[in-house]
């Protein structure tokens, strides 16, 4: 057993695509919230192989997508300092600022530094003991424990020029938030296999049963999805709502323990601002009193940052899944791939990144 | 040619590190030149130390490329910037169908690079350039303060000689051709992230650098009608079918199950979140020849040391122009657009 | 958001928060923290996010989603031949968007 090649069989895939055929005898819009999933399904070409009647809309639970536009500005306004090693995710460097992203500031002699954990941000700092050492902890619920661990080291061993730009957020209130909308059009969730790995699932019996909205939790390889999705599909058929686990292999209705006890003891809930959703309350984590010491948006006063979001990008209603990427005013126009006005079209699982692509593809093949 | 068998040890040896003196046109220049480039490219044209070197060239066109190189680390799982420099611009002239023959190599210099360092460098450059069959013929050298360069940069220019009646480029590309890669894809983009400062890895991952030119002659000599060459370097096989869609207005779809990949290239590219089809290669081309030859230019590139593991991964048609269209391992398809920018890791 | 490999626990060091242990992700090895999975042993399997295990894979469960995977459409198309040919006629069209 790889874990992973077991899970991408052909064969099995495109017969459970058959049997979510069969099955569905209405149109189902199914949201997947995860950033990850996105991008399994669009590589794999999934979303071209199901059936007219499962949409897929694509949510919002990517970090690139949902920072706010004040903590990026925060960010690159840090990261522009002498004094800082500004230390990020590769995912970070491209997303769009009110005036430029992480690469402008680099190549304006921004010391920037792609990492592939918080820990080695932590050897950043150890190495560097001149310089302030700045991580930006972005991230969902899965990304917390390595956040929280690498905040929790920094005091233990006192490292004092070891900061973070903290941004995270939480899923259960953006599913919420994204069914109390007036215009929702969502009718099941695939909830974040991973961050259901760290969290657990206890906390969406609550949201299936008021909202009558099926949740399954869902992994990232094709057979994982779809599974997903058949059992979203069955839930819908059959006019149940409740919280399914098509992860078992990964997850435990618990949730990792010590990870959440980790997570309760360096951050504390807060209201989140999402950008191009708006403040969702208690949506995100910021560090905790007790490590309050190792906030980077503290440390470094950067004054009042005026943000500017393209008053043309509509981003908040594709990510609830209100505005499909094409129906934007701006959409193939303004906003490109190349030419970006809101991060869904930055990342290529920014769903109008993926709609940009595929309709190229369609225009150019019909001519 | 190590360290240990530099044979000339005066005055270099006094000087552990370049310094801004190498650079100049005095007596550290010199003896840089003499010690250490002379003995190590051993080249005839050099001997004479003029201000331009004089070739023998034949009859017909020339191919010329010129390519600059930095690289971080300067050595790497599978060779160094040196190396990479020799067979890179070898392999840009091979493209056009050319014999190679000649190279210019250019050092910019960091002042305190260990003289030790550009040795092995040095070494390993004439070694490639042995192997590839091309004499370095001129070069430069240059030195900046320190903190301004990553230790050395080498630009490389070369020369070759286009055989009579072959016309290789991506406008011969047309609808019916089939597209080949050499081996496995993404190796040498994947080596470099293995030792990168806060991604590293241990893997046995090596680059694939290597000069091509041996595998072009050999295609060209079995009589295939090569439409096109490309080796897809930075931004991967992705970006390159991209080009040749783009120069040759055709579509080209490609179906990513018969695109090798070593497994654990792919397994790190996994870690990282990155697609093997957008990273770097080294030592692999992509042929475009007619369907009907495809065949025999898979037996010949497989009878070759550097094509074992060639592949036919792509058909180019006369729908979606200039588009790059892949077939998912569920046979669904996706748009494989060039990318923008520099792939990095991600967490997302 | 997320992304997550598995991958195989060869080596086990340190103790605590500061567990680490080597994990093979199909011929690549990176030091990973163990820090959240006290009770992984070598050879056991895990999922592996910016460098911290946040699960342990459960041979078990994964076994038996691949067999109920397998075994569900066998059994529907083996009982029905119908279904199974337009379940064939769907597919060789299923590759065209």
């Amino acid at each position: 057993m790889r874990y992973l090649d077991e899970f991408r069989d052909p064969e099995v895939a495109l017969r459970l695509i058959d049997e979510i055929n069969e099955m569905a005898t209405r149109r189902w819009v199914l949201m997947e919230v995860c950033g990850g999933q996105t991008h399994s399904i669009i590589r794999n070409g999934i979303d071209r192989l199901l059936p007219d009647s499962v949409e897929m809309v694509h949510g919002p639970g990517c970090p690139v997508c949902v920072t706010p536009l004040d903590t990026i500005d925060k960010a690159l306004a840090i990261a522009s300092r002498d004094d800082v090693i500004f230390c990020s995710f590769g995912d970070m460097l491209r997303v769009p600022g009110s005036d430029e992203d992480l690469f402008q500031v680099k190549g304006g002699g921004g010391d920037i530094r792609v990492v592939y954990s918080p820990t080695d941000a932590l050897q950043v700092a150890r190495d560097n003991p001149d310089k302030e050492v700045v991580f930006f902890g972005i991230g969902f619920e899965t990304t917390a424990p390595a956040n929280a661990m690498a905040v929790y080291q920094a005091q233990q061993e006192g490292l004092e020029n070891f900061s973070m730009l903290v941004s995270h957020v939480l899923v259960p209130p953006a599913m919420r938030a994204i069914l109390d909308s007036p215009t929702n059009r969502v009718q099941a969730f695939l909830a974040a296999g991973h961050v259901c790995s760290v969290m657990g699932y206890e906390d969406y019996f609550a949201i299936a049963e008021e909202y009558g909205t099926p949740i399954v939790v869902t992994g990232f390889e094709p057979l994982d999805l779809l599974s997903g999705i058949k059992a979203a599909v069955a839930q819908l058929e059959a006019g149940r709502a409740t919280v399914e686990n098509a992860y078992q292999r990964a997850v435990r209705r618990e949730g990792n323990i010590p990870a959440k006890q980790m997570i309760a003891d360096v951050f504390t809930t807060t209201d989140r601002n999402w950008r191009g959703i708006g403040t969702i309350p208690a949506s995100g984590w910021e560090l905790s009193e007790r490590y309050r010491e190792f906030d980077a948006a503290t440390r470094f006063p950067v004054g009042d940052i005026d943000t500017r979001e393209s008053p043309l990008c509509h981003a908040g209603e594709v990510l609830q899944g209100t505005l499909k990427p094409d129906g934007c005013p701006a959409f193939g126009k303004e906003c490109t791939p190349r030419t970006p006005l809101g991060a869904l079209m930055v990342s290529s699982e920014g769903a109008c990144a993926a709609y940009y692509q595929y309709g190229r593809f369609t225009k150019a093949a019909a001519s | 040619m190590t360290i240990d068998g530099w044979t000339c040890p005066m005055p270099l040896r006094d000087q552990p590190n370049v310094v801004l003196g190498h650079g100049g046109g005095g007596k550290l220049g010199n003896e840089l030149i003499r010690h250490l480039f002379l003995p190590a490219f051993d080249d005839v044209h050099l001997q004479d130390l003029a201000d331009a070197a004089t070739l023998e060239v034949p009859a017909g066109r020339v191919a010329m490329s010129t390519d600059s190189f930095v690289v971080r680390p300067l050595f790497f799982p599978g060779g160094d910037i040196g190396e990479l420099a020799v067979n890179g611009t070898v392999n840009d002239v091979a493209m056009r169908g050319a014999a190679p023959r000649y190279l210019s190599v250019a050092f910019i210099l960091e002042e305190g690079l260990p003289l030790a360092t550009l040795a092995r460098i040095v070494a390993s450059m004439a070694e490639a350039a042995k192997r590839a069959g091309v004499g370095l013929v001129t070069g430069d050298t240059k030195v900046v303060d320190k903190g301004h360069g990553d230790g050395v940069y080498i630009n490389t220019t070369g020369i070759g000689v286009i055989p009579d009646g072959i016309d290789i480029g991506p406008a011969r590309v047309r609808p019916g051709d089939v597209a080949i890669v050499s081996g496995t894809i993404a190796d040498h983009g994947m080596a470099i992230m293995s030792v990168r400062e806060g991604l590293g890895f241990e893997s046995d991952i090596v680059s694939d650098t290597a000069a091509l030119n041996g595998l072009v002659s050999e295609l060209l000599n079995a009589g295939i009608d090569v439409h096109a060459l490309r080796d897809p370097t930075r931004g991967g096989v992705a970006s390159t079918l991209n080009e040749i869609a783009s120069a040759s207005d055709t579509g080209i779809v490609v179906d990513e199950r018969t695109v090798p990949v070593r497994r654990p290239v792919a397994s790190a590219c996994e870690m990282l979140g990155m697609d093997p089809m957008y990273v770097a290669n080294e030592g692999k081309l992509i042929a475009f020849v007619p369907a009907d030859q495809a065949e025999a230019a898979l037996a010949t590139m497989r009878a070759h040391p550097l094509g074992e593991g060639a592949a036919l991964i792509a058909e180019v048609v006369d729908d979606h122009r200039g588009m790059v269209v892949g077939t998912t391992p569920l046979g669904a398809t996706r748009v494989i657009d060039t990318q923008v920018g520099e792939q990095l890791p991600r967490i997302c | 958001m997320c992304l997550g490999i598995p991958g195989k626990v060869i080596e086990i060091t340190g103790e605590g928060f500061m567990r680490t242990g080597k994990i093979d992700f199909d011929g690549i090895v990176k030091d990973v923290s163990l820090a959240y999975v006290p009770e992984i042993e070598v050879g056991d399997y895990a999922i592996v996010h910016v460098g911290f295990a946040i699960t342990q894979l459960d041979e078990r469960s994964a076994q038996e989603t691949l067999t109920l995977l397998r075994q569900l459409d066998v059994v529907d198309e083996e009982l029905d031949p119908e279904a199974a040919l337009a379940a064939e006629q769907r597919r060789a069209g299923g590759g065209t968007p």
